[in-house]
């Protein structure tokens, strides 16, 4: 197979967008598409200041190092859960990319804000690990912003992450999540900021690829708690509607892109602030605030800088 | 660690371990590689998982 653009030796087959590529011109392809996606969907500004969540996996370093490609400087914040090895060979590969980039990281550790790493924290809870780590990772990313004066948080969440999500949330028909998917999510006030996701066009496949040919060092073993997630068994029902149709998760996510941004309007409600924290809350406390009272946890949020080696 | 005796292409290799294309990349001596690749005998080949969750 042959490289569409150059004619040179392919290295990836695109069935949904019907070519095949070298790594050169993968590399440019793919840069092209997130490029595209930030102007499109006006992720961030150049005035803007931005923060990249960073877990050491292939989807967060390929962003973290593609931003500050693109010109956007951009540093990054880790949530380290205390997970044995895999949090702290996944800090190693963020703080190596924070060298390679020369860009600060701040860290900030379950086990010291909470006394114990999230296992442990989701057995005191009652909690299945991984929704208490999703909420808890929410609060802290967005808190890292508003103490440091980041205005925009960008994740590394790919089209078959946000693909998913969905067929799992129609599946169950949860329609409190059903419509709140988005390529950005605006900034609410001050405690607020804003989030954005460029690779929500992009497949699983596509940034794995990109971080290989880039020659990104990352973490390959999976979060423990991930085995047997619901996630996974989406993933790989979409995926087999996908090799037998091409393009079908890109034609599902803007679809619901399109049709997503209508019932937003149509259903998004007022929102106070936390009495706690200032955060944009339903009730009188955010979900974070009312499950730390419940418990009787006070965290001490505070974050770590890791300041890259000298070059 | 598997070793093939018979030269196949990546695409077969993946349809003998039954894995799909969507979800993995592969790569032949440190290249990534397409499913037309016929793999040698010789070749070091890694089977990379794309597919993450939780």
């Amino acid at each position: 197979m042959k490289c569409r653009v150059c004619g040179a030796q392919a290295n990836i087959r695109l069935p949904q967008y019907n070519t095949a590529l070298c790594a050169g011109d993968f590399i440019s392809f793919f840069e092209k598409r997130v490029s595209s996606t930030i102007e499109k969907y006006g992720l961030f500004a150049a005035s803007d200041r931005l923060l990249v969540a960073v877990s050491g996996g292939k989807d967060s370093l390929s962003l973290w190092r593609l931003v500050n490609r693109l010109g956007c400087p951009a540093d990054g914040i880790y949530i380290d859960l205390a997970i044995g090895d895999y949090s702290r060979v996944s800090y190693e590969k963020a703080k190596q990319m924070a060298d390679k980039l020369h860009r600060r990281l701040y860290a900030f550790s379950f086990a010291e804000a909470f006394d114990r790493g999230v296992e442990a924290l989701a057995r005191t809870m009652k909690r299945p690990p991984c929704s208490l780590c999703g909420s808890i990772k929410r609060y802290v990313m967005n808190r890292s912003c508003t103490d440091y004066g980041y205005s925009v948080l960008a994740t590394g969440h790919n089209l078959d992450d946000e693909a998913s999500a969905l067929l799992g949330n129609i599946l169950h028909w949860k329609e409190e999540y059903l419509w709140k998917k988005d390529v950005v999510l605006e900034a609410e006030g001050e405690s607020l900021v804003k989030k954005v996701k460029p690779f929500f066009l992009c497949s699983e496949k596509e940034t794995a690829a990109y971080a290989l040919m880039s020659g990104i060092d990352y973490v390959y073993d999976e979060c423990p708690h991930s085995k047997g997630a619901k996630t996974l068994l989406y993933k790989a029902l979409l995926n087999r509607v996908e090799e037998t149709s091409p393009a079908t998760k890109l034609a599902f996510m803007k679809g619901y892109l399109k049709r997503g941004r209508e019932e937003q309007v149509k259903r998004t409600g007022p929102r106070t602030s936390c009495a706690t924290c200032g955060y944009p809350s339903y009730g009188a406390q955010c979900g974070f605030c009312r499950l730390m009272e419940r418990f009787g946890i006070r965290p001490a949020v505070r974050f770590q800088l890791y300041e890259p080696a000298a070059a | 660690m598997h070793t093939i005796d018979r030269r196949v292409t990546v695409g077969r290799l993946l349809e003998m371990f039954q894995l799909s294309r969507e979800a993995h990349l592969v790569t032949s001596n440190g290249t990534l590689v397409t499913e037309d690749h016929m793999l040698d005998r010789n070749d070091r080949v890694r089977i990379v998982r794309v597919i993450s969750g939780g």
